[in-house]
């Protein structure tokens, strides 16, 4: 009687009673929901238009991050190594098809998820070899001060990484539902082959997401470098994007937003009520939990194309 | 079919001295042939006779390693894929090739894409016309889906549908690029009598009411001889018979190589 007390009354009473706290932790976990969000996002862009599940997606996001501290270091403007990094990752969605898409074009989709792990560790390697290893402050001069709004503490920052998020989010929706290239897009992802004989440019399609997505990467690097420091570990918060994934399904955007945004609240929200009962840190693990129920009852995600498969 | 509403004109696109091997496999050896005018050409051939592999070259998934290709006027020795579409070449797959997750009326659409405006960034800012764009190619689509009787799979997902089926929605999705040369690579496989004189059917039609010039590769004889104007005979990578279907059914090389030494085949023609 005790136990179940502990485990669905008593949080619930704790919400209840002090809201402004609660409120603060929903708010806490929205905005590291909108973090996920920002990483989940380019893996969904890339999974879309190559049904291939990008491994390399996290160490884009150190290695963007890496480039733009990087140039600042040596001295560039914010703005101006802004520019360089933007470059820097079109450069590399170009070198990506050059080297290994073209070449790869009609095989196993296994193939490629292999070839991705492969470029994770290219990259990784190539960062560090180029910018160093130490762990990097990124500073690009977003406001950081707290404040309070109606008794609730919230931080500029967090405000503005939302903000950020939400744009990125608006300008790929446009972009992708509004534009013939979305249609291309899920054509190209469906079969190589077709897709070319209906005169969709592969080669093009591929460099423009894989340039978009390296763009989806700098911003997430930038708010995580922001916020924790340019470092190795900021390739795995990749594996956080994976519960996201699951949840909003591998080929939907609004998915990813939606996915991050559960992920994010539900693990604040379970640490700080349901933690204490399990010894505190399920922070790290709840994520994954969730994502495991959710393969079980919907495994193509909460927005994900349902499979279909004709035996 | 002598009597075609469409006259047969000059040549669209002449294949000269193409020579193709994959390693030390000869798939191609020194082949010519054209393909004029709103003619329904036929490519037979034994199996492992070039027949697909010609189409890859015409539209450009295969490279050629000599020989040019003709088209519109135009030489070149190489097509990329894409640009043989733009120029108004589609095609149809042995192993249907379709978006599977994707619905019939999707399908069909992707076969517009580059119909629609060029530069999509402009389409992303102006919503009205670029809606207005979207309903147009929409209505060319219904039209199709119309002529190629399968209003009732609109929405199905192809993946579920029958065989078939998923061949005829492939064609519709070939029709959509308004194409001036339709490639066909054995339309009628694997399907039973009713579905063949079908298929049979559309082909006619397409030729006739838009003029399309058609090649097709086919097995089935009695179809062949039935709806093609012209044939053009390959065995091992080489052509050895090019002609109407009665020359190249009289045609003694023909006989031997490919239809055996059974000489009853005239009457196999005629049946159908």
């Amino acid at each position: 009687m005790e136990i179940l007390n502990a485990f669905f009354v008593a949080p619930f009473v704790d919400m209840g009673s002090d809201y402004i706290f609660f409120a603060e932790v929903v708010i806490a976990g929205v905005l590291t929901g909108v973090m996920y969000s920002l990483v989940a996002l380019g893996f969904v862009l890339i999974f879309k238009a190559s049904g291939v599940f990008n491994f390399s997606q996290g160490v884009m996001v150190l290695f963007a991050a890496l480039t733009l501290v990087g140039l600042m270091e040596h001295g560039a403007p914010v703005w101006l190594a802004l520019i360089g990094t933007v470059l820097v990752m079109i450069a590399l969605a170009f070198a990506v098809e050059w080297v290994m898409l073209r070449r790869l074009v009609n095989q196993e989709e296994i193939v490629l998820f292999m070839s991705t792990i492969g470029l994770s560790f290219v990259l990784q390697g190539l960062g560090e070899m180029v910018w160093g290893s130490n762990v990097k402050a990124l500073d690009i001069g977003i406001p950081s001060e707290p404040f309070e709004v109606g008794g609730i503490l919230l931080n500029e920052f967090d405000l503005f990484a939302a903000a950020s998020g939400a744009v990125l989010v608006g300008v790929l929706a446009v972009f992708f539902h509004y534009t013939r290239i979305g249609r291309a897009l899920r054509a190209v992802a469906d079969d190589h082959q077709a897709a070319l004989s209906v005169g969709i440019p592969l080669r093009t399609i591929w460099i423009i997401v894989w340039s978009v997505a390296g763009m989806v990467g700098l911003v997430a690097g930038i708010m995580w470098g922001a916020k924790s420091g340019v470092q190795f570990s900021l390739s795995l918060i990749a594996l956080k994007a994976l519960p996201v994934l699951i949840l909003g399904g591998f080929t939907s955007v609004p998915g990813a937003i939606v996915g991050g945004l559960i992920i994010g609240v539900g693990e604040k929200i379970a640490e700080i009520y349901w933690g204490p009962l399990f010894g505190g840190a399920i922070e790290n693990w709840f994520a994954y939990v969730l994502a495991l129920v959710f393969l079980l009852f919907r495994p193509q995600g909460l927005f994900g194309e349902k499979i279909i498969e004709r035996v | 079919m002598t009597q075609r509403a469409r006259q047969i004109g000059d040549a669209l696109l002449k294949v000269e001295g193409v020579h193709l091997s994959f390693g030390g496999v000869k798939a191609l050896s020194d082949v010519s042939f054209e393909i004029r005018e709103h003619e329904i050409l036929a490519i037979i051939g034994p199996n492992g006779a070039g027949k697909s592999s010609m189409l890859n070259v015409i539209n450009g998934f295969y490279h050629p390693q000599e020989g040019t290709i003709t088209y519109k006027g135009e030489t070149r020795k190489r097509m990329k894929p894409h640009a043989a579409a733009k120029t108004g070449i589609a095609r149809t797959f042995q192993n249907i090739a379709l978006f599977r997750g994707m619905s019939t009326l999707d399908n069909i659409m992707t076969g517009r894409l580059l119909k629609m405006r060029r530069n999509f960034l402009w389409q992303a800012l102006y919503w009205g016309p670029a809606k207005n764009e979207e309903m147009a190619h929409r209505a060319s689509v219904e039209r199709i889906i119309d002529f190629l009787e399968i209003q009732s799979i609109r929405r199905t997902p192809v993946g579920r549908l029958p065989y078939g089926l998923q061949k005829r929605v492939e064609l519709g999705r070939a029709l959509a690029a308004e194409p001036d040369l339709l490639l066909l690579d054995e339309p009628m496989a694997g399907m039973n009598v009713e579905e063949k004189e079908d298929m049979c059917r559309f082909v006619l039609d397409v030729n006739d009411e838009f003029g399309t010039t058609i090649a097709l590769i086919e097995h089935d004889m009695s179809v062949v001889m039935d709806i093609s104007d012209r044939v053009v005979v390959l065995d091992y990578g080489r052509k050895i018979a090019d002609g109407t279907p009665d020359q190249v059914r009289a045609d003694r090389v023909v006989i031997d190589a490919y239809l055996g030494v059974s000489h009853d085949q005239s009457e196999t023609a005629e049946q159908a």
